[in-house]
C-alpha cells in the first residue's frame, strides 16, 4: 500500500470497525437474532397481523406525506438561506437545527399543546373543522418538525456552490422559470435532495417521542408501528416485538438502499451534465 | 397483633436511628407513574425518621419497571401497581414466590380503585359504569396495553358489565367495547391522561385511580372537577417487594425491610392516606373517612379467578382485550 500524508491508518480504520460493529451492528444484529428465534409461521402471523398491518399504513403514509412536506418546504428554506441576505437570517439558520437538538418528548409535547382543540393554532383550526392532535394530521407534523433539518442541511452545502452565473445563462438563451428549476437547478440539486428524503423519511419511520404525545393511539387508526413495538414489550414478548421491529428496519434499509443507487445514477448525470 | 408488628417496626426503625448501622445508606424505589408526590412525602418522612440515608425515586409504567430491572436496573424496592408485574420479577428470580407474607396484607400497604372525575357541575350528569357506553359522553383513560392504570379500568367496566349482565359473554363484550369506541385519545401511561384530560381539556369523564382524582382535585383546584364515586368498582391493591437478588448484591436488605416496613406505621399510612389512597390503618382510616366515600369493591380473585387466569384470557396477545380494543 502506498504510504498515505495522513498517518495511523491502520488504527483509525480499525477503531472504526470497532465502533460501527459495537454501536450499530451488534444492536441489530441481536434484534434480527430475537425476530428469527420465531419460527417463519408465527413471525409471518405476527407482522401480517391487521393491527400490524394498519400500523405500517399509518406511519409509511404519514412519513411520506412529511416527507413530502419538508421537500417542498425544506427546500424553500434552504434557498432562501442561501441565496437571500436579510436581517435573522443566521437566526433562522440556528433554529433549524433545533428538532435535532429538542428531546422529541419535549416537541411532542409543545406540538399538542399547540395543535389540541384548546391550543393556540389547534382552536382556530377548529373553527374551520380541522382537527389535527389525535389524527393522522397530527403524526405528520410532528414528522415533518423531527425530520425537517435533514433536507435543510443536505440541500444547503449544494445550492451554495451553485453558481448564479448557471441561471443567468439558461436565462439568456431564453430558458423559462420554470424549465430552469426543472432542467438547470433541480438535476443538479438531485442526489443532495435524493439523501436528504432519504434520511428525512427514515427518520420518519422510526420517530416515537414526538408522535405517541400527538397521535391519540387509537389502533387502527392512529397507531404507529413503533408504539405496537414498545406494546408487545409491555406485555413482555420480546420476540414478537423484534418482530414487528424488523419491519421497519427492513422498510428503512431497503429504502436507503434504493436511494443509494438512484444517488449513483444522478451522480452519473451530473458528472456528464 | 397488628398494631403490635406496627408498634414494633416503629421502634425497630427508632433504634435502628441513623443509616450507619446498615451498610448500604442509599436506595432505589423503582415504582408507578402517577405516583410520583406520594413517595416524595413518603420518603421526606422517612428520612426525617432516618437522618442521613438517600431514597432515590424511579418512576414509570411497572411493566417498564420490571423489565429495566429484569435487564439490570439496581432497584431494591418496587413499589407497583400491579401484581402481575411482581410476578414477573419471580419469574426471573429476582423476587422470591412467597413475597405476598414478607408484609401484611398480601404485601399491599394501601389499595385504591378506578374512580371517575368529571369537569365542575357534572355536566353530562355521570354517575356510574353505565353512563360511560351513552354516545354523547367521551371517556379518557390511558392505553391498557401500556398502562396498568388502564387494564384495571378495563377489569372493573367489565365486572360491572359482567352483573349487569348476568355474566352473559356476548354482552359484556358489548357494553365494554362501546366504552372503548368513547375514548377518543388512548396515552401510554396514566399521567399523560390527566394531561388529555386537564390540560387539553378532551372528554367529560376521566378513569383512573381514586388517589389520583383526588390528587388532580388538590393541584388544579376542588371547584374545577368533581370526583365521582361509581356504585361498584374493582379493588386496586398497590404492592411492595424487595428485590432479593439487588438487596443480596448490594447488602442493602435491612434498609429496604425497614423502608418497606415504613409505610405500614401510622405515619406511612397518614401520607398515603393524604394522597387519595385506602388503607387498612383502622385509626388512619377512621381520620380520613370523609374522604373516602363508601363503595363496593370486588377483587381479580373473586370476579375473574386471579391473575394468572386475567393475564391469559384478557391480556395476553391475541385475548378478549386485543379483540375488544384491538381489532375494532
Amino acid at each position: 500500500m502506498a504510504r498515505r500524508v495522513l498517518p495511523g491508518l491502520p488504527l483509525a480504520l480499525g477503531i472504526t470497525l470497532v465502533y460501527v460493529s459495537i454501536i450499530v451492528v451488534l444492536p441489530l444484529g441481536a434484534l434480527i437474532f430475537k425476530a428469527a428465534s420465531l419460527g417463519p409461521e408465527d413471525y409471518w402471523r405476527i407482522v401480517s397481523s391487521a393491527r400490524a398491518v394498519a400500523s405500517y399504513r399509518v406511519t409509511v403514509l404519514s412519513a411520506l406525506a412529511a416527507t413530502a412536506f419538508n421537500l417542498v418546504f425544506g427546500m424553500a428554506l434552504a434557498w432562501v438561506l442561501v441565496r437571500y441576505r436579510f436581517p435573522g437570517r443566521r437566526f433562522i439558520d440556528a433554529l433549524v437545527d433545533l428538532p435535532f437538538a429538542l428531546p422529541t418528548a419535549v416537541a411532542g409535547i409543545a406540538l399538542t399543546a399547540l395543535f389540541a382543540p384548546n391550543g393556540w393554532f389547534g382552536s382556530i383550526l377548529g373553527l374551520a373543522g380541522i382537527k389535527v392532535a389525535y389524527t393522522p394530521l397530527g403524526i405528520m407534523i410532528a414528522m415533518s418538525f423531527t425530520s425537517l433539518p435533514f433536507i435543510v442541511r443536505t440541500v444547503q452545502p449544494v445550492l451554495e456552490d451553485l453558481d448564479p452565473a448557471l441561471e443567468e445563462a439558461a436565462q439568456s438563451l431564453g430558458g423559462s422559470d420554470v424549465s430552469i428549476f426543472l432542467r438547470v437547478i433541480l438535476p443538479l440539486l438531485a442526489p443532495a435532495l435524493l439523501a436528504g428524503l432519504s434520511l428525512s423519511f427514515a427518520r420518519s419511520l422510526g420517530e416515537f417521542g414526538a408522535i405517541i404525545f400527538i397521535a391519540g393511539n387509537q389502533p387502527m387508526e392512529t397507531e404507529i408501528t413503533a408504539l405496537l413495538t414498545f406494546i408487545r414489550l409491555e406485555e413482555y414478548d420480546y420476540q414478537a416485538a423484534a418482530a414487528v421491529a424488523s419491519v421497519l428496519l427492513i422498510t428503512a434499509f431497503l429504502m436507503l438502499a434504493i436511494t443509494n443507487i438512484l444517488q449513483a445514477r444522478a451522480l452519473r448525470y451530473t458528472a456528464r451534465g | 397483633m397488628k398494631r403490635f408488628l406496627l408498634i414494633g417496626t416503629t421502634i425497630a426503625g427508632l433504634l435502628a436511628g441513623s443509616a450507619s448501622a446498615w451498610s448500604a445508606d442509599k436506595i432505589l424505589n423503582a415504582s408507578y407513574d402517577v405516583a410520583r408526590e406520594l413517595f416524595a412525602d413518603v420518603n421526606k418522612g422517612y428520612i426525617a425518621a432516618h437522618p442521613g440515608v438517600t431514597i432515590d425515586q424511579s418512576h414509570a409504567g411497572t411493566s417498564k419497571q420490571a423489565r429495566a430491572i429484569v435487564e439490570g436496573l439496581e432497584a431494591d424496592v418496587v413499589t407497583f401497581n400491579q401484581i402481575t408485574d411482581i410476578d414477573f420479577l419471580v419469574k426471573n428470580g429476582f423476587v422470591s414466590d412467597d413475597w405476598q407474607n414478607d408484609f401484611a396484607n398480601k404485601s399491599s400497604p394501601f389499595y385504591s380503585l378506578p374512580s371517575f372525575l368529571v369537569r365542575a357541575g357534572n355536566p353530562k350528569g355521570i354517575k356510574d359504569w353505565n353512563d360511560l357506553v351513552r354516545d354523547d359522553v367521551k371517556v379518557i383513560f390511558p392505553n391498557p396495553k401500556t398502562s396498568g392504570n388502564a387494564r384495571y379500568t378495563y377489569l372493573a367496566a367489565t365486572a360491572y358489565a359482567k352483573e349487569a349482565f348476568n355474566n352473559d359473554p356476548a354482552k359484556v363484550a358489548e357494553f365494554v367495547t362501546k366504552i372503548f369506541d368513547n375514548v377518543p385519545v388512548f396515552d401510554t401511561g396514566g399521567r399523560a391522561s390527566t394531561t388529555t384530560f386537564v390540560e387539553r381539556e378532551i372528554g367529560d369523564v376521566l378513569i383512573t385511580f381514586e388517589s389520583e382524582t383526588t390528587g388532580i382535585r388538590k393541584e388544579f383546584g376542588e371547584d374545577k372537577f368533581e370526583s365521582v364515586t361509581p356504585s361498584v368498582s374493582l379493588l386496586a391493591e398497590f404492592p411492595v417487594a424487595i428485590v432479593d437478588k439487588v438487596v443480596d448484591k448490594r447488602d442493602s436488605r435491612e434498609f429496604a425491610k425497614s423502608y418497606l416496613d415504613f409505610l405500614y406505621t401510622p405515619e406511612g399510612q397518614k401520607i398515603a392516606a393524604e394522597h387519595g389512597n385506602r388503607v387498612n390503618d383502622e385509626a388512619v382510616a377512621a381520620e380520613f373517612k370523609d374522604k373516602f366515600p363508601e363503595i363496593r369493591l370486588v377483587t381479580v380473585e373473586d370476579v375473574f379467578g386471579g391473575w394468572p387466569k386475567v393475564q391469559e384470557e384478557h391480556f395476553a396477545s391475541g385475548g378478549l382485550l386485543d379483540q375488544i380494543f384491538g381489532e375494532r
